[in-house]
């Protein structure tokens, strides 16, 4: 053990002195009160450190003690509908040991060690096995929790048995005397390895219909969402992780409000999962380090919570992890850097900034998991990005577009008129269109690609002819291209604008999504055709069906938005017909 | 908080003084964020904090300013304790400086409890959901952007627009319908004029709510980097109000963008890299440990409802002191110079702004039903109707169609009836209704946003049918 002391301190950096044999990113506990901390940078005798908590009050000469070990997660049975602070300590724990406010220098248990966990044995006596392999399993809600064995681990199994556990007690024994528990540690800076990363073809599927019908995100892709602040960041995030089709939500506040945690907390257990039927807290693991929470835990969030995603992974789950804002994860980075001395890059964030940013969103993905049975798992990355003055050319922002998949860009002026999602259609794109097109073809229908192709066809179109109505006014425009206004008018009204907060609109399966653009086609062929034959778009506008399709939204049977789309060129057709 | 040694020695090494900083040579035994008291070669004493400590040097900050400090005769002497305020109820009634001592000619206060100004972050597992409508009785506010009970919500203005007057009139008519509960106001001065204090304290003496607020004041002469203990020795104050009390605190902070400078100032002055147009880089954590005060706390009947004034420097929104702001706080209130000029009175441009806890506070229940989709319908009815006016000065109104004339028309009665009210003090009923008037100007069809079993209960249309 190295025990060294302090010889100065600025906010949540600390140097210590007589350090000599430290590693880096080892734990220490610095001063009287033993505060957290992590090793960042070695310099001879002395480490640099930053603090996971407020360091007021800390005087020079107080003892450091290096413990070691790497900041590492308590993973097992008992992490699902768990709330974190950013370096893993229970939230409820902290209000039994502290009150409402949190004070310094508590430590508590990632997970209840004490507690006893039904053990169902799956392996038996005699199996060979590896890291990854399946020896066991546990109810933890809903959810199968698979006891596998850790990484690095091998051997045959010598005694195994069903059975109530704690997660400190061994339920298997291997050759060589080896025990398995439950309770696995794993350093948060470091990925969990897996057998082999595929290639991401199937979608989230998120029930928003500006996202599976335009822009679609993978399991196991990335996406990020910046925009400037009331764009509806946290909106979208808690969208997605109440609707997102994963068996696991990783949701990590991190530097953002704490009300907005309370919301999650008090909605979560009372909201079902459309697939399962279950409360969605059931399937969630918070992580908030909220903005007025110490700087340097705000940086290890994100990482705790990958890890926590990974772990699931491991066991073949697709895990949705929201990182919410990523930003403030940047943010924190460059206060610490500052502190450092670092020789500053772009807007005084350190120079590393991509790296660490690309390391992170890199351990999304598809993979084979480690083990014998083919298990694939996945972790999906949906990262909010919070530009300042809304201004994209930030290098947070800038760094993130190169790495990730999917950009759904929100725009202030959209959200101004209360447009939300406020996605901008024009700037967002996804780059897994291709990869999915199969996917679509074959589960949601065989035109999904032309429908979506001649949607994005007419939005772009609309660009060019507000342009010229800028110009010139509407009236100047033909019918034909009047035509085109008033359908583009419909995708962004009645169907791009999806209320968070409806009962009915809030969750949009892909089907009602499929025939909502199926009714709007069949109204854009019927009257471009119709006005071909010499219709007037006037005596369109005398056909009720604009006011129809302007609640298509509303309606929960996919069978009457189908009547409703076949019913269009009948009706149009008509006009035709007396012209 | 640990134990000390009651012995504290005095330093008189000060080597080197700049701007607001002050470098102590050999801090044997000071810890980090302690006070300093500070003895001028003139005898009189200032206070300080440590920022930066190390073996050879402390470098403190000195609220009071640094003028008349000399490196030779001045000496330090470190108090062992983080800076702490004294608070008590008998505060209410009494106006303070901004590091909370007496500026009325009172004597002190009587103690209850000395805290921490820095206070401590609230467990977001401790906080209670807020979900109590204030009613401020202004329409732009109550249906477009309604404010919770424990929700920050800053107004952003810009120099000469009449915030202060906005701020005054929510003080004065804020309600939560149906209760009569115990109120208190703090208000927190930073780097304003003493005009502008003195219309807060005129107008809280013509309400007679007087004697229920607390004033801290650090005005324009006052010196600079007492600003950055003044919202927090008010909040200090407001959380023991609320948590110890009971009572429900609206806390007013005013200006922000003077807080801001001067924690700039003290940033130069530490020769830290700077951020966007000179700010700290750490200023969102600064700002968000002010804001995040903000609250309800699970078990307390008290709370913490927080409004900071800002002025947006030549109307910027993307300036970094609003937009950081606006990263934190549950939405904002935006004044605009243009609707100012013609008249509009609270000129409260009603697109930027925002409340995001709105729905916590609205619906069956709390307000009405229709409430949100009235909202939803009024926005985009009215950014239609500010698309087109932008048209209209391009190609004139006749090129317009009859339907677009009456958003028009729409966008001019929304601003001079809806948004604009003087002095009225609106019920939520009084202010759905004239959104309803309003919204009945256009076809109904153009109601997509208000679901159709509302059209026929509130609509005027229907309602004059059935009687």
């Amino acid at each position: 053990m190295i025990h060294g002391h302090i010889s100065r301190i600025s906010g949540p950096v600390v140097i210590a002195e007589g350090m000599r044999g430290s590693k880096m990113y080892d734990v220490v506990k610095v001063g009287d009160e033993e505060l957290p901390g992590e090793i960042i940078r070695l310099d001879r005798e002395e480490a640099v450190i930053q603090v996971y908590e407020d360091t007021t009050g800390l005087s020079i000469g107080e003892p450091v003690e290096n413990t070691g070990q790497p900041l590492s997660v308590d993973l097992g049975p008992g992490l699902i509908s768990s709330i974190y602070d950013g370096v893993q300590r229970p939230l409820p724990l902290l209000v039994e040991q502290s009150g409402s406010f949190i004070s310094r220098g508590l430590a508590v248990p990632g997970i209840d060690l004490s507690r006893r966990w039904e053990f169902l044995a799956t392996a038996k006596k005699g199996d060979r096995v590896s890291g990854g392999s399946v020896i066991g399993e546990v109810k933890e809600f809903h959810i199968r929790h698979t006891i596998l064995v850790p990484p690095g681990v091998s051997g045959t199994i010598t005694a195994i048995e069903s059975g109530a556990y704690s997660l400190t007690e061994p339920v298997c024994t291997l050759d060589g005397n080896i025990p398995i528990i439950m309770l696995q540690k794993w350093p948060v800076r470091k990925g969990r390895p897996y057998r082999k990363k595929l290639d991401p073809t199937i979608p989230l599927i998120t029930g928003q219909r500006i996202f599976d019908s335009l822009f679609p995100l993978t399991k196991g892709g990335t996406a990020m969402i910046p925009g400037g602040f009331g764009t509806g960041k946290t909106v979208a995030e808690q969208t997605l992780a109440k609707w997102a089709d994963a068996q696991i939500i990783v949701y990590i506040g991190c530097g953002e409000r704490g009300n907005e945690m309370t919301d999650v907390l008090s909605e979560f257990p009372e909201l079902v999962d459309p697939r399962t039927g279950l409360p969605l807290i059931e399937r969630t693991i918070l992580i908030a380090n909220t903005s007025n929470m110490p700087v340097a835990a705000r940086e290890a969030s994100i990482y705790t919570g990958i890890t926590i995603a990974e772990y699931y992974r491991d066991m073949g789950y697709d895990v949705a992890l929201m990182a919410d804002s990523t930003s403030r994860w940047g943010e924190a980075l460059r206060e610490v850097s500052g502190r450092l001395e670092e020789m500053p890059g772009e807007e005084g964030y350190p120079a590393y900034l991509a790296t660490r940013l690309a390391a992170f969103y890199e351990r999304a993905g598809r993979v084979t998991c480690l083990g014998p049975d083919d298990r694939t798992g996945s972790v999906t990355i949906v990262g909010a990005v919070s530009p300042p003055g809304g201004d994209f050319s930030e290098p947070i922002t800038q760094n993130t577009l190169r790495i990730a998949g999917t950009f759904w860009a929100l725009d202030t002026s959209l959200a101004y008129r209360r447009h939300f999602p406020s996605v901008n259609w024009i700037k967002s794109y996804s780059l897994y269109l291709d990869s999915l097109r199969s996917w679509y073809l074959d589960n949601v229908g065989s035109d999904w690609k032309d429908l979506r192709d001649r949607m994005m066809y007419l939005l772009q179109k609309e660009v060019e002819l507000q342009e010229i109505v800028q110009l010139v006014g509407p009236d100047a425009l033909p019918d034909s291209e009047k035509a085109i206004l008033e359908v583009t008018q419909m995708i962004r009204e009645d169907f791009l604008q999806q209320s968070a907060y409806s009962d009915t609109d809030s969750f949009c399966p892909l089907d009602k999504q499929y025939w909502m653009l199926k009714a709007i086609q069949a109204y854009d062929t019927a009257i471009t055709d119709a006005i071909e034959r010499g219709v007037s778009l006037k005596q369109i506008g005398s056909v009720p069906l604009k006011a129809e399709i302007a609640r298509m939204k509303e309606l929960s049977a996919v069978e009457d938005i189908r009547a409703l789309s076949e019913k269009i060129p009948q009706q149009i057709g008509a006009l035709v017909v007396e012209v | 908080m640990k134990t000390r040694s009651l012995m504290s020695r005095e330093y008189r090494t000060v080597s080197y003084v700049s701007g607001p900083l002050l470098f102590v040579e050999r801090p044997v035994g000071a810890s980090y964020g302690e006070t300093a008291r500070i003895k001028l070669p003139d005898g009189e004493t200032r206070n300080g904090q440590i920022l930066d400590i190390s073996k050879d040097m402390a470098v403190v900050q000195v609220y009071e300013g640094t003028s008349g400090i000399d490196n030779s005769v001045t000496s330090v002497r470190f108090t062992g304790e983080p800076p702490r305020i004294d608070v008590s109820l008998d505060m209410l009634g009494r106006i303070f400086n901004g590091v909370g001592k007496p500026r009325d000619g009172r004597p002190d206060i009587i103690p209850e409890d000395t805290v921490d100004i820095a206070g401590m972050p609230i467990n977001p597992y401790a906080r209670d959901k807020p979900s109590d409508f204030i009613q401020t009785g202004v329409s732009a506010i109550d249906a477009l952007n309604t404010l919770v009970r424990g929700q920050k919500l800053p107004i952003f203005s810009g120099s000469g627009l009449p915030a202060n007057k906005l701020a005054a009139q929510i003080a004065r008519q804020s309600k939560v319908i149906g209760e009569g509960e115990q109120f208190a106001v703090v208000f927190a001065a930073m780097g304003i004029t003493y005009k502008e204090a003195s219309f807060f304290m005129g107008d809280f003496e013509r309400t007679g709510a007087l004697e229920r607020v607390v004033f801290f004041l650090n005005l324009a002469d006052d010196p600079t980097i007492e600003r950055v203990a003044t919202p927090r020795c008010a909040l200090s104050v407001a959380e023991f109000l609320a948590y110890t009390h009971n009572l429900h605190v609206l806390v007013i902070l005013t200006d922000m963008t003077n807080y801001c400078e001067a924690l700039r100032e003290i940033s130069t002055a530490r020769e830290e890299v700077p951020g966007r147009r000179g700010y700290p880089g750490y200023m969102y954590t600064d700002l968000a440990s002010i804001y995040e005060r903000a609250g309800r706390i699970k078990g307390k009947t008290g709370s913490i409802t927080q409004i900071p004034i800002l002025t947006m420097p030549d109307d910027d929104i993307t300036h970094p002191v609003p937009d950081l702001t606006g990263y934190i706080t549950e939405g904002q209130i935006v004044l605009s110079r243009d609707l100012f000029r013609r008249g509009a009175d609270p000129p409260i441009d009603a697109l930027p702004c925002l409340s995001r806890l709105m729905n916590l506070g609205i619906g069956p229940g709390k307000t009405r039903e229709d409430h949100r989709n009235v909202a939803d319908q009024l926005y985009a009815s009215y950014a239609y109707g500010r698309d087109l006016r932008r048209l209209v000065a391009i190609v004139g109104e006749e090129a317009l169609t009859d339907l677009d004339r009456k958003y028009l028309t729409f966008a001019d009665h929304f601003e001079r009836r809806f948004i604009s009210q003087g002095d009225e003090n609106r019920s939520i009923e009084d202010t759905l209704t004239i959104g309803w008037e309003l919204l009945s100007s256009l076809p109904e069809d153009e109601l997509k946003r208000i679901k159709i079993e509302f059209i026929k209960r509130y609509h005027p249309s229907y309602q004059a049918g059935s009687e």
